[in-house]
């Protein structure tokens, strides 16, 4: 049993955090947000510069061959900072999907693009009834010659904006609930029968509304199995959502802690209030169960076997949901009418929690997928 | 033991009912619902025309336009109110100011702001808190200093709700220095518009403004703008606050939501189905409302109370209403983001002035800005955290 870092995973904690530390302030931020693109291309260039959008990917294609501990590294010092970068979108979940399902030629046109910066991914999967389930597909894709024509609309597009190319999940048989016959299809977003609509998200983050009408797919993986690949992409994703989650409930405690010593009311600082240590305690361990299934959903990740891995996955999800709401809701209580305000970081990392536990499933709906598939213990026998 | 009301409570209920559902513009209450910010033109609109019928102010003694109400009849009016959506009338001006100055104002006061403030003709606000007093608010430091015939204030108020709007500002303000922190305090009325005096917007996380700073540089106050005696505004603020005994439940409100939210869930799909037939979401819809029925049951014990109970004198029950109803309103408004799933992400202004159709669902706009701002409710008018500790002493003697 070990839970120490190596020597490698300890350089890179310390680079990510000083990034951060040095260009992610919260008046950066703010500059970042203004940007064209809702976010920073120069800190998307050092990210590049420092490797870490290769993080993820094999030497042979221009990455670091990192596994998941250390994405859960980067994840979390980005939760500190209130990342806006596509970096989930474009690295994790887009070059996750073309790790695990596409072609050797297309993880060699794609992989080392996104490495050196040149290239930002987006997967489009949800559509207006489709609530969580990957699975729930309308979008069509009809072959044609030797590609693919998509026709559809795809909803909340994460960083659809800015991407250069989408990654959708599109049908070509079955019905609206069907897991055979699901497609991942890569579209150019400037191609033609492709439009988008791009807006910021509650959390200062950006997404898009994508329509596409006859817009041209290229598949990747298996174009009628390929959602067991896509699954096991969000999975991996829901990993460093939740590393990044933490990230955030760590700051929200730390905000709280310092407030709690220097806000004075009653000729004391607040702090001295027994029954707010208690709350602050019980903040601490919300997030300390938080990081616990953090790091169990980083060591799952990788998991082949489907069912595991899912156990593992909904669980750390329900984890983050129940404890990012309550380290959110007391950090903004604690503070009383300042953490409402936008000129205050703390109502920041609140925003961007409530939205992690809106991302691939609500703790509610992986509650559901773990009962169903009987928890995370056996029975007696 | 009854706990049915009589017929003329019941045609009481029915007539309030049709007042505030034919009288009151649809395209205001929907906002309410919704929880989309109001214009100051809706506040105002609505509001006239409950006072044009003598609703605006039942709470007021009958000489300045009260209707001597039963606290049943208070209650059915509050309750008819918050389920059709309609605003409340200005709170700062009929449940805060105008009691304050109808209770301790001299004649020439009353006469000079209660019609006014009845009618909405002068917009009201509050300017108690300041940054370094809120829960403490008796420590507060803005000085009004005598100066022949008028008073000259200086200092600053913070979290002054809608003051964008208004006309006048009635303040806590402290006349004497020397005295104990409580009994140097005087209760003042500040016209807006005088020299010295400057607001500043204050964003709050849910993108809205509704809150702002406001500084007072040598501000010059007529002496016969202070309220009641100098140095008993204190007592002025405590009795203000007891005011409201059970508004602040909000049962009606959260009734109204609860109805709203299974409307909803009807139009959302879930799986196979309609989200309002998934079990997962009616047990947890269910489990508020067996809190809220609870809470509808505690306010009416409270209600039925008052009728032995001194008028004007704070209620520590009060503080259980309060407590109770803020958990239940904010619990729903997480309700209305799991109605709305996915869409809860799209940031959309609802007044940006563009005319493209919302990202999914009209519904899904309001979902996180309403669960934001929301957060207020246990924050303000006393933080749960003061009631729960008037509780403790008042209620349970620790
Ligand atoms: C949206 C909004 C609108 C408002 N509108 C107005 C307005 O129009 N006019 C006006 O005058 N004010 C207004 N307020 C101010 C409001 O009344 C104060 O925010 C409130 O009194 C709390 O004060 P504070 O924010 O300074 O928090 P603090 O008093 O600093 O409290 C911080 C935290 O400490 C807790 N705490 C403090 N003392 C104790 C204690 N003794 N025991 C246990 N816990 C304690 C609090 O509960 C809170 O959780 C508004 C506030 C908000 C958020």
């Amino acid at each position: 049993m070990d839970f120490d870092l190596s020597d490698d995973q300890r350089l890179l904690k310390d680079s990510v955090e000083r990034l951060i530390a040095d260009k992610y302030g919260f008046e950066n931020r703010k500059k970042y947000m203004q940007q064209p693109d809702g976010w920073s291309r120069e800190i998307w260039a050092q990210l590049a510069e420092l490797g870490l959008l290769g993080l993820p990917f094999a030497e042979q294609y221009g990455g670091f061959g990192g596994g998941s501990v250390e994405t859960m590294l980067v994840m979390e010092a980005f939760g500190h900072g209130l990342v806006l970068e596509p970096y989930v979108s474009t690295v994790v979940l887009g070059g996750g999907l073309i790790r695990g399902l596409g072609s050797a030629a297309q993880q060699a046109a794609i992989l080392p693009a996104i490495a050196e910066g040149k290239r930002l991914l987006a997967f489009a999967h949800v559509e207006r009834h489709s609530r969580y389930d990957l699975f729930d597909v309308v979008t069509t894709a009809k072959r044609e010659g030797t590609g693919w024509t998509l026709n559809g609309a795809k909803s909340v597009v994460l960083h659809g904006d800015s991407a250069d190319q989408f990654l959708v999940t599109a049908r070509i048989a079955g019905g609206q609930r069907a897991r055979d016959g699901i497609g991942l299809f890569l579209v150019d977003a400037k191609g033609a029968g492709v439009s988008r609509r791009g807006y910021p998200t509650q959390d200062g983050l950006r997404a898009a509304e994508v329509t596409l009408s006859g817009a041209a797919g290229e598949a990747v993986g298996d174009p009628g199995a390929a959602l067991p690949g896509i699954e096991h992409a969000v999975d991996r994703t829901i990993a460093a959502l939740c590393a990044e989650a933490v990230g955030v409930m760590a700051s929200m405690q730390e905000l709280t802690l310092d407030y709690l010593k220097t806000r004075k009311q009653f000729g004391r600082a607040i702090g001295e209030f027994q029954v707010l240590q208690h709350r602050a305690v019980d903040m601490l361990i919300a997030e300390e169960q938080a990081r616990s299934m953090a790091l169990f959903a980083t060591v799952m990740a990788d998991e082949i076997n489907p069912v595991e891995r899912t156990r593992a996955i909904a669980a750390a999800k329900v984890q983050i949901g129940r404890s990012g709401r309550h380290v959110g809701q007391e950090c903004i209580q604690l503070h009383g009418g300042i953490g409402m305000t936008m000129e205050y970081k703390a109502g920041h990392y609140f925003k961007r929690m409530t939205m992690i536990d809106k991302l691939y499933g609500d703790a509610d709906q992986h509650l559901t997928t773990l009962a169903k598939l009987g928890g995370l213990f056996g029975a007696a026998a | 033991m009854d706990l049915t009301f009589t017929e003329e409570e019941r045609a009481f209920r029915a007539e309030a009912r049709r007042f505030f559902r034919s009288e009151v513009p649809e395209s205001i209450r929907r906002k309410v619902t919704e929880g989309i910010d109001l214009t100051k033109e809706d506040i105002v609109t609505s509001h006239r025309i409950l006072n044009a019928r003598g609703w605006a102010t039942p709470n007021w003694p009958v000489e300045w336009g009260g209707q001597n109400w039963s606290p049943v009849q208070l209650y059915l009016y509050q309750d008819e109110m918050q389920q059709a959506g309609v605003p409340g009338p200005l709170a700062f001006n009929v449940s805060m100011v105008g009691p304050v100055i109808a209770q301790f104002g001299n004649e020439a006061t009353k006469r000079r702001f209660l019609a006014r403030a009845a009618n909405l003709d002068d917009w009201w606000c509050q300017g108690f808190s300041e940054p370094g007093s809120g829960s403490d608010l008796a420590s507060l430091r803005t000085t009004a200093k005598r100066v022949g015939d008028k008073y000259i204030v200086n200092g600053q108020k913070t979290w002054t709700t809608l003051a964008q709007h208004a006309d006048w500002i009635f303040c806590l303000v402290r006349t004497d220095p020397a005295a104990k922190k409580q009994e140097g305090i005087s209760f003042i009325l500040i016209d807006m518009t005088t020299k010295g005096i400057t607001r500043r917007p204050i964003q709050t996380i849910d993108g809205g403004h509704e809150v702002n700073e406001v500084f007072f540089d040598e501000v010059e106050v007529p002496a016969e703008n202070l309220v009641g005696e100098e140095n008993k505004g204190w007592d002025y603020a405590k009795f203000l606050l007891g005011h409201e005994r059970t508004s602040i439940a909000r049962v009606g409100q959260s009734k109204a939501q609860v109805a709203r939210i299974k409307r909803l869930a009807s139009l959302e799909r879930a799986g196979e189905g309609r989200l309002i037939d998934d079990l997962r979401f009616q047990e947890k819809l269910a489990a508020v409302e067996v809190e809220l029925k609870a809470l509808e049951m505690t306010q009416l014990r409270v209600v039925a109370a008052a009728r032995h109970q001194v008028k004007g004198k704070p209620d520590p029950a009060s503080s259980i209403l309060k407590i109770k109803g803020s958990d239940i309103q904010q619990v729903l408004t997480e309700l209305v983001m799991d109605v709305v799933g996915p869409y809860v992400l799209p940031y959309q202004s609802p007044e940006d002035g563009s005319n493209e159709p919302p990202v999914g669902p009209d519904y899904a706009v309001g979902a996180a800005p309403s669960y934001f701002n929301d957060r207020k409710v246990s924050i303000y008018g006393g933080s749960n955290e003061i009631q729960r500790n008037i509780i403790a002493k008042a209620i349970l003697g620790l």
